[in-house]
């Protein structure tokens, strides 16, 4: 009933995934961030009628739309992957994705693509307030669409509001609002676009202090860093707030994912956070996996306990706990959860022969079965283990999880320094002197982008091997097509996203180093 | 009200939602086909920075709805998007990549240091153009003429081909539908251009372009419309849901559903009307007519493709993979959810309309090419 997969096309099929969601991700924060600065600009520049602003505004709006196509043009390969690719999957969680994929469009795409418009050809056709509100609008929009696929990412976290309905063989809709208003997703989106307002804070930031080294665009240049410095402080520090508390509802709904960025195998009280370590591997395994150690660590004792637990002496769950299972705890073995899950799945393949039978008797039963809460939480809860042969592979990456999160840390922290150090700066008046600091600025501005890239590799690795957190896995989400087609589609579209990336870099140095027009 | 909301109402519902969005991609296409005439329509430069600056300033409704179209087709028949996107590969991914070329390349073609040059990204421009209105032809035309899947209990989709969606293009009649909505779009887009630039030069020559591309409309539009009516269809039985093939199905949907014969034939008359008076009486009203033609064409043409117990999505190689708005819809939950969501529509529409007629209000012409500050 189920095909036998395969592997490579698997990974394919991820790799292909990875690289659009990847190169996607370059370009979208950008987008996020500085289409508010553009709206604060313009909004500064019809409160003074001060010409100046209005001539900044236009020059960080040309950047913005050199960035904002090739986010569409990502956005649209994504969108059409979840079919063309995850074809299992599209079905499994239609009934629930696609609804927030197109609300997505209806509600935010139309008022990002309408008032885009405006904003870059009204500037001479409408009037000055009608070009303020689009500014806003695209702002409001561009977020907006960010709400939508992050609602449907947090759904693949941490799946609620649903049923599986054997009849139509997936999961089906009960409420919206606890979908949207799902933890993961509140977290999610927050998270998410501060970490947009940040970086594109510190792109202008970076920019900005590009000029005042080469003593150029002097009063443009500190304006910029003015709105850039404080608006990029504000999302600093929302970013580390929001930080924890996404970190802390991973620790309740994927503990597994949590235990692995914190690289954590034996579940301990009084359990210290590691602020930074180096991993090693040990003799130690689990399954056929090797259990990693520190060769090195900066650890904050007793802290991860209170985060997470909110006293000292709070039980923190460790990979070993979930793997060969916790009595005491009552956390079920990996090993337990594979066989209530195959038992699950033969309970439907069941159900679906009596269906193709037309066996209305077995139907009726089967149906019982179904819709029994004890069945519904002690086996179809772990539907998706059928598919997992072993009991170790619920282990995610654990070096890629560790590092990523905590370089992402770390470099939150750096970010609310920096935009500090600038403010500081601008506000004593000897910024344009401190050279030094103008160079860091300048050289931190791939830093964000770094972050924000490990914090999607730590999202998706981190919940490997899952699609949907314990419902799928990804061997079981893919599409049956040749594992060559996806092979040459991801050339394809590596040569192609490659190819406008180089482009997109080039034309944005050109037009920095041309600077704003006079 | 809640009476009626069953889930065969809300299943007719979503699909009219979906067909309006197809309409109104088909008519937005007007972009593509004015980026499909670049290399044969403009004299001079300046023609064609006004013909790329006419389209550019629209190419994102345009996107905007394809990317809406996608995520309402999922969000509402979810069978539908697993199958087709997982099973006929190629199609789609050729659509993609001629829509992910074209979005940057308004954007980055005049730009200084644009890496790649000014002539490839209008070749990209034109290779959207072209391929972009004739591969949606095509994969729509499959909703008629079926495709080669099977799914299994689980609903998930196994290609009978390895051609993975190509061997579409090997039927006659999807080639004809792929020509004949490429030409519409060339109709529109001349039409657009003559109503939004202020060049006597380009509007004597997209006149004349006008006539040359009715033609081939005409040929390849009569010959899918009259293979349409002739041929058969894939019915569902509307209790049991079995599929069988039934002679002149669509021909019997129109007879049994006279007002989408009414709609069909009034957006027929409105294309024509559209090039007629511009043709005749040089008129710069044209697209308003074909506009509306086309979107009512393309959205009976959903209607006699969905409704009345007819598979949208025939199975060639399992007869009962086939799908239908009954069997490949979403629950009655998320239907009925989305739905709400969907009375938000006509205020999109609103602000799409207010300000379209905000950037149309002058006409394009060659002193603002010369003097705007962001052209593409």
């Amino acid at each position: 009933m189920i095909d036998k997969i395969d592997l490579s096309l698997v990974d394919w099929s991820r790799a292909q995934f990875a690289l659009t969601a990847a190169y996607h991700w370059l370009f979208v924060p950008l987008t996020l961030g500085l289409s508010f600065i553009l709206a604060i600009m313009e909004t500064i520049y019809v409160k003074t009628g001060n010409e100046e602003w209005r001539r900044i505004t236009r020059f960080w709006m040309t950047l913005f739309g050199i960035n904002f196509a090739i986010g569409i043009a990502t956005g649209i390969i994504l969108e059409f992957e979840f079919g063309t690719n995850w074809s299992n999957y599209s079905w499994f969680v239609g009934d629930i994705f696609g609804a927030p994929l197109a609300v997505e469009g209806i509600l935010a795409f139309f008022l990002e693509s309408t008032f885009v418009a405006v904003m870059f050809f009204g500037w001479n056709k409408v009037s000055k307030k009608f070009h303020l509100v689009s500014t806003w609008m695209v702002a409001v929009g561009a977020n907006l669409s960010a709400l939508w696929i992050l609602v449907a990412n947090a759904w693949m976290q941490h799946p609620v509001g649903m049923v599986f309905n054997p009849e139509t063989a997936r999961n089906e809709m009960v409420n919206f609002w606890a979908v949207l208003f799902n933890q993961v997703a509140v977290d999610k989106f927050l998270h998410t676009i501060s970490s947009g307002f940040l970086l594109a804070s510190m792109f202008v930031l970076g920019i900005s202090a590009w000029y005042l080294i080469r003593n150029r665009e002097e009063q443009i240049a500190k304006k910029s860093i003015l709105v850039a410095g404080v608006f990029g402080l504000l999302s600093s520090l929302m970013v580390a707030y929001t930080g924890d508390q996404s970190t802390r509802t991973v620790s309740k709904v994927q503990p597994v994912k949590f235990a692995s960025m914190e690289a954590l195998y034996e579940g301990k009280n009084n359990a210290g956070l590691i602020a930074f370590g180096v991993l090693k591997d040990t003799d130690k395994k689990i399954g056929d996996k090797t259990e990693k150690e520190f060769a090195f660590k900066i650890q904050i004792p007793g802290l991860l306990s209170v985060l997470t637990g909110g006293d000292r002496n709070a039980y923190v769950q460790g990979l070993r706990d979930h793997i060969l299972g916790n009595e005491k705890l009552q956390i079920t073995s990996a090993s337990e959860k594979i066989l209530r899950g195959k038992y699950a799945m033969t309970v439907l393949t069941s159900y679906k022969k009596a269906r193709y039978n037309n066996d209305t008797a077995l139907i009726s039963s089967i149906k019982t079965v179904f819709n029994d809460n004890e069945f519904q939480n002690r086996y179809f809860r772990y539907f998706g283990y059928a598919s997992v042969e072993k009991p170790d592979d619920v282990i995610p990456n654990v070096t890629a999880s560790f590092y990523s999160f905590h370089l992402m840390v770390i470099l939150g922290f750096l970010f609310i320094l920096i935009f500090s150090v600038a403010l500081y700066l601008l506000f004593k008046g000897t910024i344009s002197d401190n050279k030094w600091f103008l160079w860091i600025a300048l050289f931190s501005i791939p830093l964000p982008y770094i972050a924000s890239e490990l914090g999607w590799l730590l999202t998706e690795l981190g919940r490997q091997p899952w699609i949907i957190q314990d419902l799928m896995t990804v061997t079981r989400a893919v599409s049956q097509i040749s594992t060559g087609s996806v092979i040459t589609t991801f050339i394809l579209f590596a040569v192609l996203f490659t190819g406008l990336f180089i482009s997109e870099v080039s034309i944005m140095v050109k037009q920095i180093k041309t600077g704003p027009k006079h | 009200m809640t009476a009626i909301i069953s889930q065969a109402f809300l299943q007719h519902y979503w699909w009219i939602i979906v067909s309006v969005l197809a309409s109104l991609l088909v008519f937005l296409m007007f972009v593509q086909g004015g980026q499909s005439m670049l290399y044969s329509l403009p004299a001079n430069d300046i023609h064609k920075t006004m013909i790329i600056n006419t389209m550019g300033r629209k190419w994102e409704f345009t996107f905007t709805t394809l990317v809406t179209f996608g995520g309402a087709f999922f969000a509402s028949f979810p069978l539908f998007y697993s199958t087709s996107f997982g099973g006929a590969y190629w199609v789609w991914i050729a659509i993609l990549f001629s829509f992910t070329i074209q979005a940057i390349a308004y954007e980055f073609r005049s730009k200084p240091n644009n890496f790649l040059g000014k002539k490839t990204f209008d070749l990209f421009l034109f290779l959207n153009g072209s391929l972009g209105p004739f591969l949606i032809g095509v994969a729509v035309a499959t909703f008629f003429t079926g495709a080669m899947f099977t799914l299994n209990p689980m609903n998930q989709v196994r290609w009978a081909t390895h051609w993975y969606g190509l061997e579409a293009l090997l039927n006659i009649r999807n080639l004809t539908l792929g020509f004949a909505v490429l030409f519409l779009a060339r109709i529109n887009g001349l039409l657009y251009i003559i109503n939004t630039i202020d060049d006597e030069v380009l509007i004597k020559r997209s006149g004349k372009a006008l006539i040359v591309n009715t033609i081939p409309f005409l040929i390849f539009f009569l010959f899918f419309v009259i293979s349409l009516l002739v041929s058969k269809g894939f019915a569902a039985d509307p209790l049991t849901g079995v599929i069988s093939v039934e002679k002149l199905k669509y021909l019997h949907n129109l007879v049994q559903m006279p007002f989408v014969l009414i709609l069909f034939l009034a957006g027929v008359i409105g294309v024509l009307y559209g090039i007629g008076i511009t043709v005749l009486r040089r008129s710069s009203s044209g697209i308003w007519f074909s506009g509306a033609g086309t979107i009512l064409s393309v959205f009976s043409m959903f209607l006699i493709a969905g409704f009345n117990g007819t598979s949208f999505y025939p199975s060639l190689f399992n007869l009962q993979s086939s799908l239908t708005i009954s069997n490949a819809s979403s629950s009655l939950f998320t239907l009925k959810t989305m739905m709400y969501v969907s009375f938000i529509i006509p205020l999109v529409l609103a602000y799409v309309w207010y300000s379209w007629k905000a950037i149309n209000n002058k006409k394009i012409t060659e002193s603002e090419m010369n003097s705007e500050e962001h052209k593409y």
